[in-house]
């Protein structure tokens, strides 16, 4: 077993855990804390996979800044006890659960059982030239405007986060009367 | 033996179903979103690992699997502007956010 195997067990266990706690535990300020475990652990998976602007921009965007607003809906939205018992399950919990198992199950058997899956061993050195980094080629990829890239993509996502913005703000204010 | 793309799909699948489950059974709506983001990190983490062992050139250096990432990454975040906007601003007015509370649209 080499060190990214045990590096890849070793997080994944971490992961799956905290995951775990996200949506067992009885208090939801304790599941959001846990919530940042799971997104830097997926970070930490993003790094093995040679992803490094993507396990950057996880810990910026997710532990960073969706964390932080889920911490304040909470607090904006406080019920009488925030501490015990503020995280409850409707009453078909058990069908959820039957019902996400046989999802996970299919997908697995799918994955291990198909005829068309192959079990590629890839170390990611036939992606990119030696010379630049996987940065730089995002870079490329998201911004040229000559050669093959998501400049238009990039502009429309832009544009989404400009509606969202003013969509939250507009959902989010005081009526004033 | 080395990894292969079975850990990164069989990791995606475990983890979107924690995500569902926490989607579909809790009451508290902050917590259905948060197992909405554990789904989508989830399929992020599929995404990457497509990315990762394509070796077919020449779109191996295309990233295809990241930039996709990377878009769903900026959707999540507007998704969860909005929808804690929401949250908060239906607390206001029914100071409830119980999911099945909420029943303003019920027909």
């Amino acid at each position: 077993m080499d060190v990214a195997t045990l590096l890849f067990w070793i997080v994944a266990v971490i992961l799956v855990g905290a995951a775990l706690m996200v949506v067992m535990l009885r208090s939801v300020v304790h599941s959001a804390l846990a919530l940042v475990v799971v997104f830097g652990m997926a970070a930490g998976i993003y790094l093995l996979l040679n992803a490094e602007f993507i396990a950057i921009v996880q810990i910026l965007i997710y532990a960073g800044a969706v964390t932080i607003l889920i911490l304040f809906a909470l607090m904006l939205t406080r019920t009488e006890n925030i501490n015990r018992d503020s995280n409850p399950t409707n009453r078909l919990w058990w069908l959820a659960l039957i019902i996400c198992v046989l999802v996970g199950a299919g997908t697995i058997l799918a994955v291990t059982i198909s005829p068309h899956a192959v079990a590629v061993t890839g170390n990611g050195s036939g992606q990119i030239p030696a010379n630049i980094n996987n940065v730089v080629r995002i870079g490329q990829l998201l911004y040229s405007p000559s050669s093959y890239s998501y400049v238009l993509p990039f502009e429309i996502a832009s544009l989404v986060l400009l509606v969202a913005i003013v969509g939250a703000i507009v959902i989010g204010r005081e009526e004033d009367q | 033996m080395g990894l292969t793309l079975y850990h990164f799909v069989a990791l995606g699948a475990v983890l979107f179903c924690i995500g569902l489950y926490g989607a579909i059974s809790k009451k508290n709506a902050v917590a259905v979103l948060m197992g909405i983001e554990i789904m989508l990190n989830a399929v992020n983490i599929t995404l990457v690992g497509f990315s990762f062992f394509n070796t077919v050139k020449p779109y191996s250096t295309f990233l295809t699997g990241q930039i996709f990432a990377i878009f769903i990454i900026t959707v999540a975040a507007a998704e969860a502007a909005v929808a804690l906007a929401m949250i908060i601003s239906i607390y206001r007015k029914r100071s409830t956010v119980d999911v099945g509370e909420i029943d303003m649209m019920r027909w």
